[in-house]
């Protein structure tokens, strides 16, 4: 943990992106987390992910309950909307406002203990529901904050730091998500920021709800040898099934390999993930084929990461209910008090 | 690529830009934290102890550091290290107790070093504490050589010269006053070693049209500035050309004005960038109403009744040549005659060793410099050696100082019989800062404060006392702010992959980008696909072993900035930060064999 501000001081190469902003640009408050946290880097993914395209920072709502990893907004993109709930209400208070205004870029980061424990109900239906929402899950697999104990997300038999086993069943969130009708859905490491980042990119590019369960080494009570959330674990037993380039409308397309190799998923916006498979025989488009390699990799005792599930045609919320495109926070008294004529129609279509 | 070695004393010292540029090593930012501190007493000794003249120096010195600080590539401009030193001069108590005490017992051995100028004081420092008899040998009746001759009293108040060339003197060293007349005089005088540095003591001429009939008023800048200084001249006319651009010629033009001269003017045969001047010296000369005139080459000097009356100027270009050399070709446009009433000629410098008897066995070049060891100072007589102006030819104070060093730890070594060609190598020392979790033994916040200006006099008094120093120097507040803007670059990043886990940390927080975790590469491949890419080739990349997951971490030691938040965040204490000490050694106990 440091006190001081990160020093203004930057690279004079320092690269710029459309907005003209730099990667500092997108910055927050200095973490206050302990020194080598697995979300400072999940933090630092996010940073890379909105500078790479282009987000303008003032239109981004950052929503979190109540944890370590819930703490993490504060230390990016600091120039956002922000919203700290309590424990587990991240994702009611998310489907609210995005229910109010549909123009902002939802991010919601919450932890296991906030989003599998107190929290599963408010997760469970925001899922569900279709919000359009990046979702990330900085996944532990302990209760940093109060010392270390196990979350619901543990292995079961992995050991805690003073050598006991976890007795309980863990909960999988991206299996869970896929049941629960997510549209975009990985999983992904905070060590390796080279497939987080554009797993980032394209949640943010994908419309529906897009979940990402990133599994965030807690260095001061999850890192040992015996857990399953580990640096050293996670590196051995990771099983990616692709790695992705995200492309937006107007980035070329330079990337080029063999067919059969790659796959491509559209996004909403004209633009394209393009994955290359690491596992030929895995489709990402298709759910059944995404929780059947989920459980077999586990079966295996390997964690499986990367791009798991992807619907081309998802759609949110506001296209279930019918919504005006326009954001209901702007729609004033005209737009909302249709006036007494059509008041009296209604009345007298009802006598 | 290999694994840095950072048991070579060079990598580190490397890192400390200022100290590495600096030719006597000073430990720079280790005196101005102590400034920062408010310990003056102990900046001004850890420079006196490299330097010997902190308070000449801080105000006179060609600055080599500067433009290495890495705070210029930060942001723009450097730490003003130079004006540091000064404050630490000014402001310091009564460092007697300090200071060495002469030898209380001789060693027996002899040393002579001719021309009292700041090699030869540096050797007899080095010398006299030894138990060296060390007889200085100077024409003038002062110690001090070039730098109480030639620099203007408002850029180097006597006082200052007195105070530190008398901390050499007080060591018990003679101080004779003799015109060096023959080498062989010299050497029959008995002493177990002669050092020279007699500076480049002859202003080099300017043979043209006119120059003997004008002669009158036509004067030698380095010649003319020493009369300056020892009173002889007190006068010049109103209307004054200064030939030359180097910082003779800025010391002219403004010692000119000071004496009468109303429209002084300096005029270059090259252009404004190419002069040799010192750039903050050329503002000086400009913000006293000096204009300087480029481009202009000397061709004949006019004269009415042998009175100068103006001199003729034909105006040049550069071009390049096939092999790329620089030649000033003449533009076709009519000459310039601008009318003046004296003329200073600060044209260049050049050794001379008339009194050096072509029968000793020492072989001269065509330039008429000796042959002299470029690492030990020896000439090819073993017990004669050069240093300063004097070894290879005008350079500044800092570098005579250096070289006295170097000359002083040959002498010591061969007046005990050892081979001044082993050299003894630096004391090192590399020490953790870290005092708690997130707290160091200095300050890592960094500063955003940009570089404060040295308050000066005000003209109009200046320009009416040629005595008046110019520069007031830094307050102790202002020396506390720019003292702050130091990026501390001895702490050093330390890196030991045992305990890295990759886990990124440092790699996010780095303000400068300068930190990567990527598979192996030969560097030139490496620098393009880094963080942030490092196209700084004079600076080094700090590469690891192989990590667990095969990959290397790669630092780009250009924009560091000491800030120590790769430590702060760094879980395992794999990145550390760790004070590197560099003591060159000097002539004593520690340069001789420990045979």
């Amino acid at each position: 943990m440091s006190y001081l501000a990160k020093p203004k001081f930057h690279h004079p190469a320092i690269e710029v992106n459309q907005l003209g902003f730099t990667h500092r640009d997108y910055e927050g408050a200095i973490s206050t987390l302990c020194a080598g946290c697995g979300h400072d880097s999940i933090s630092a993914a996010i940073i890379h992910a909105c500078f790479e395209l282009s987000i303008p920072p003032h239109r981004v709502a950052k929503m979190s309950g109540i944890g370590c990893s819930s703490k993490t907004p504060t230390y990016f993109l600091g120039q956002s909307h922000g919203f700290n709930t309590v424990h587990g209400r991240m994702p009611s208070v998310l489907t609210g406002a995005n229910l109010a205004n549909r123009d902002l870029i939802y991010l919601g980061v919450s932890g296991d203990g906030d989003s599998a424990s107190i929290g599963i109900g408010q997760f469970v239906h925001a899922i569900r529901r279709g919000v359009n929402m990046v979702y990330i899950v900085e996944n532990n697999g302990v209760y940093g904050l109060t010392k270390g104990q196990f979350s619901a997300t543990a292995d079961q038999g992995s050991k805690s730091k003073k050598g006991v086993a976890n007795p309980d069943s863990p909960i999988d969130m991206v299996a869970l998500a896929i049941q629960l009708g997510a549209t975009y859905v990985g999983r992904s490491f905070s060590g390796d920021k080279s497939q987080l980042v554009p797993l980032i990119k394209g949640a943010f590019e994908h419309r529906g709800a897009a979940f990402i369960d990133c599994i965030s080494p807690c260095v001061a009570f999850n890192n040992h040898a015996g857990s399953t959330k580990s640096f050293d674990y996670v590196r051995a037993h990771n099983a990616a099934l692709n790695t992705l380039d995200v492309i937006t409308g107007r980035a070329p397309i330079t990337a080029d390999y063999e067919p059969g190799e790659t796959q491509t998923v559209k996004l909403h916006d004209g633009g394209m993930i393009r994955l290359r498979k690491l596992d030929a025989t895995h489709d990402v488009t298709d759910r059944a084929a995404a929780l059947a390699a989920i459980h077999r990799h586990q079966s295996q005792g390997e964690i499986v990461t990367g791009l798991l599930y992807a619907d081309e045609d998802s759609g949110d919320l506001h296209d279930r209910l019918g919504t005006v495109d326009r954001p209901l926070n702007r729609l004033g008294d005209a737009d909302l008090c249709p006036g007494v004529e059509a008041l009296e129609r209604v009345n007298a279509a009802l006598r | 690529m290999k694994p840095t070695d950072t048991a070579n004393p060079d990598y580190f010292h490397k890192v400390v830009d200022c100290q590495w540029a600096c030719p006597a090593h000073t430990p720079v930012p280790e005196y101005i934290r102590l400034i920062a501190a408010g310990r003056y007493d102990d900046a001004y000794m850890i420079n006196w102890k490299s330097n010997v003249f902190p308070g000449i120096l801080g105000r006179t010195c060609d600055r080599p550091c500067e433009p290495a600080c890495r705070r210029g590539r930060v942001e723009e401009q450097p730490v003003a290290i130079c004006r540091l030193k000064r404050v630490a001069a000014d402001y310091k108590g009564d460092i007697h107790a300090l200071l060495p005490k002469p030898a209380t017992t001789k060693n027996g051995k002899r040393i002579a070093c001719l021309g009292a100028g700041p090699a030869s004081l540096t050797v007899a420092r080095d010398l006299a504490p030894l138990g060296y008899e060390v007889v200085v040998f100077d024409q003038d009746p002062f110690a001090g050589g070039m730098m109480r001759t030639q620099i203007p009293k408002f850029r180097l108040p006597e006082t200052v010269i007195d105070e530190e060339v008398g901390y050499v003197l007080d060591l018990g060293v003679e101080l004779r006053r003799k015109k060096i007349e023959s080498m062989k005089e010299m050497l029959g005088m008995g002493f177990d070693a002669v050092f020279v540095g007699t500076g480049a003591p002859r202003g080099r001429e300017l043979e043209i049209p006119g120059r003997q009939e004008a002669a009158a008023n036509i004067h030698i800048g380095i010649d003319w500035l020493s009369s300056v200084s020892f009173g002889h001249v007190t006068g010049i006319g109103k209307r004054v050309i200064v030939l030359g651009g180097g910082n003779t010629a800025m010391d002219c033009c403004r010692s000119s004005r000071r004496l009468g001269g109303e429209s002084v003017t300096v005029v270059v045969r090259s252009g404004f960038d190419e002069m040799k001047a010192s750039p903050w010296e050329k503002e000086d000369a400009q913000g006293e109403g000096i204009p300087i005139l480029n481009w202009l080459v000397p061709k004949e000097f006019t004269h009415d009744n042998g009175k100068l009356t103006g001199v003729v100027f034909e105006k040049v270009k550069a071009t390049r040549d096939a092999k790329g050399r620089r030649d000033l070709v003449p533009t076709g446009e009519p000459d310039e005659h601008i009318l003046c009433d004296d003329v200073l000629v600060a044209v260049g410098q050049e050794n001379a060793f008339p009194w050096i008897e072509k029968d000793l066995g020492m072989t001269f070049d065509r330039w008429g410099m000796p042959k002299v060891d470029e690492v030990t100072f020896q000439s090819e007589i073993p017990n004669v050696f050069f240093g300063g102006d004097a070894a290879f030819g005008p350079k500044n104070i800092i570098w005579a100082v250096a070289h006295g060093h170097e000359a002083a730890v040959s002498i010591d070594k061969f007046c005990q019989g050892e081979n001044v060609k082993e050299r003894p190598s630096p004391l090192t020392n590399l020490v953790s800062q870290k005092m708690g979790i997130h707290e160091w033994t200095y300050d890592n916040d960094i500063a955003n404060d940009i570089r404060y200006k040295v308050p000066h006099r005000a003209a109009e008094i200046a320009l009416k006392d040629i005595r008046a120093e110019v520069e007031l120097g830094f307050d102790d507040k202002l020396a506390f702010k720019e003292a702050q803007r130091c990026l501390n670059c001895d702490v050093e990043t330390v890196f030991e992959e045992k305990l890295c886990i990759e886990c990124d940390a440092c790699v996010d927080i780095c303000p400068e980008d300068c930190i990567t975790f990527a598979p192996d590469g030969d560097e030139a491949e490496l620098r393009g696909r880094l963080t942030a890419p490092a196209a700084n080739l004079t600076q080094d990349l700090y590469v690891s072993a192989a990590l667990p997951t095969t990959r290397i971490m790669i630092k780009d030691e250009d924009l560091c900035l000491h800030c120590g938040f790769c430590a702060e965040r760094c879980p395992t204490g794999a990145w550390d930060m760790r004070k590197f000490r560099l003591d060159t050694t000097q002539a004593g106990d520690g340069c001789r064999s420990r045979a």
